[in-house]
């Protein structure tokens, strides 16, 4: 059998960590994707604090994992919050749109 | 230490944040049309929270909530300068709190957050309160930006604001756990002794390189600055010379407690590449800057610039260069506060203006605002025997005491460069045919903050340098 350790649990976290950054940079469609993908980012790092934190028998990681989740729920509800007012002056919230500031 | 010692403490940040709770509960009793006296509130409670941390217990040492909050010199050098730059930008935002649409209340409560974050960041000593910090102040700044809801141009700078700024959070917080896994604790202090005892610890590094990252974006140095112009041109003005003074200096605060008391040890790892962040910085805050037509947007290089010369005395790495940064920032902050004051007195009849052009001719049409534009853009570009000048000179004289005279070869080429487009728009006020007139009916906070700004960069007060130099060498002290 496959033992799981510390490093499979942090390549994990890595892995979604590069798909939210991706998401971010590739996506060009639509604001919502962005808001999973920055989530998608929280969430890799909640599972690198948490994995750490039981490796090291150390409480740290994981008071630290309950304040990313909470300052994370007020993120998303302060964009989500930003992006009804773009989308009341815009009517819509392609990536693409939001060109109004050029060099 | 007992809970309520620890707390006294802590009061600056106690009085600001349950009085920002206070003053939301009441605004929502009153309205809107209570806008401008919770806005002096919010004044009148920076000022007590500026008091407290000068007179208080807070003024001494200590270390609270098991070493994750420190209180010493560096901490209240920070917080006076973040305090009074908040205050004065709820004085300057008048435009916004009693605006021809209404002002919302919300505004001041929203700057006195922010600042309660600032002060957060900069008395954070462990990787939990350090986040902590950047949140409070971050969310904060997100809602500012957008703060002109109506308006597609601030709802788009506060969207981009959010995204990156959240981006970098990640980052942030990717390199903070991985910091944490690989040293076993999130305090500064453990975190030091584990980097020194084994330097080559490679999970270490890497999870410094994206603390590096996430908090260059945080200060928009390059190659990191991308939202910085954007957020600038679209955020309201009042907004923009609030995000240009006291979040800068914050953030800065922060990157040099977390470099200098965290990772010491591996000194030889970091310097490289703040070095490189401090080049990129100037460089581009040098050449980007030549082709704006909007001022805003120019003020935005220059902040990356300013950014890039703050770095330059980080990336010595030693008290000096602790030093000279603060001293670089405190005489950024007194600059761009007034520089923000004078764009927010470019005023004509249908509204503001924010072009380069309209400031042609000024001194035909308007020569006391010529006058303090023209010293404070000659402080900013550093020209003796301004203010600006001595901060840059503090800064370059540290790179050079720590072997790196390339890094202020460049720097000093780079402020060469920058010179030439701050003397343009100098030109331009006093050589050029007149645009019309500005209207002369600005507030006289605004024109308080311009003069006051400027008389601080002429250095009738050799006093004031020394001083100022005196008061910075003990709050660097305090890392060491």
């Amino acid at each position: 059998m496959l033992d799981i350790g510390l490093g499979h649990y942090l390549a994990v976290a890595a892995i979604l960590f590069s798909i939210g950054m991706a998401g971010i940079f590739l996506n060009r469609k639509n604001v919502i994707v962005i808001l999973m993908s920055i989530e998608l980012m929280l969430l890799a790092v909640n599972i690198n604090l948490v994995a750490f934190s039981q490796f090291l028998g150390d409480l740290a990681g994981q008071v630290f994992a309950f304040m990313v989740l909470t300052v994370a729920a007020a993120e998303a509800a302060i964009g989500l919050a930003i992006l009804v007012a773009f989308f009341r002056n815009r009517g819509d919230i392609a990536v693409d749109d939001a060109n109004l500031m050029k060099n | 230490m007992g809970i309520f010692e620890t707390l006294t403490y802590a009061l600056p940040e106690l009085a600001l944040a349950i009085g920002s709770m206070v003053l939301l509960i009441v605004g929502v009793f009153l309205g809107d049309k209570s806008a401008r006296q919770i806005a002096y509130a919010s004044v009148g409670l920076l000022l007590v929270a500026l008091l407290l941390v000068v007179v208080g217990p807070s003024a001494g040492r200590a270390s609270l909530f098991d070493g994750a909050f420190e209180i010493d010199a560096f901490a209240a050098f920070a917080k006076v300068i973040i305090f009074a730059a908040a205050a004065i930008a709820i004085l300057m935002s008048q435009q916004l709190i009693d605006g021809k649409a209404g002002g919302r209340f919300e505004y001041s409560v929203l700057i006195v957050l922010a600042a309660f974050g600032m002060a957060l960041m900069v008395s954070a000593n462990d990787l939990i309160s350090l986040y902590m910090g950047i949140e409070m102040q971050s969310l904060a700044l997100y809602i500012l930006a957008s703060f002109n809801r109506d308006s597609r141009r601030s709802t788009e700078a506060g969207l981009k604001y959010f995204v990156l700024g959240a981006l970098s959070s990640g980052l942030l917080l990717y390199g903070a756990s991985l910091v944490y896994g690989f040293s076993g604790s999130t305090s500064f202090d453990e975190i030091a002794r584990v980097a020194a005892a084994d330097p080559d610890n490679a999970g270490l590094i890497v999870g410094l390189v994206f603390m590096i990252c996430g908090l260059a974006f945080k200060v928009s140095a390059a190659p990191f600055h991308m939202w910085t112009p954007d957020v600038y041109e679209g955020a309201p003005t009042p907004v923009t010379a609030f995000f240009a003074a006291a979040p800068k200096l914050a953030a800065m605060a922060l990157f040099a407690r977390a470099l200098v008391v965290s990772f010491p040890g591996v000194l030889q790892d970091w310097q490289p590449v703040i070095a490189m962040i401090a080049v990129a910085s100037m460089v581009v805050g040098a050449f980007s800057a030549i082709a704006q037509t909007n001022i805003k947007r120019l003020m935005a290089y220059s902040s990356i610039g300013h950014m890039g010369y703050a770095l330059v005395g980080l990336a010595a790495g030693t008290r000096e260069g602790v030093t000279a940064v603060l001293i670089y920032m405190a005489i950024y902050v007194a600059m761009t506060i007034g520089a923000f004051a004078c764009i927010l007195m470019m005023r004509r009849r249908g509204g503001m203006t924010e072009n380069i052009d309209d400031l042609a001719g000024l001194t035909k049409t308007n020569m006391p605002l010529a006058v303090v534009l023209t010293i404070l853009l000659f402080s900013l570009a550093g020209v003796p025997p301004l203010a600006g000048f001595f901060g840059k000179w503090f800064v370059f004289f540290a790179a050079v005491e720590a072997d790196l005279v390339w890094l202020a070869v460049v720097g000093v080429l780079a402020s060469a460069v920058s010179a030439f487009y701050y003397l343009r728009i100098v030109w331009f006020m006093w050589f050029d045919e007149p645009a019309p007139a500005f209207e002369r009916d600005a507030g006289p906070t605004l024109r308080f903050a311009a003069w006051g700004s400027a008389l601080l960069m002429i250095p009738l007060l050799p006093i004031f340098i020394g001083q100022l130099r005196r008061v910075a060498e003990t709050a660097a002290a305090a890392l060491f």
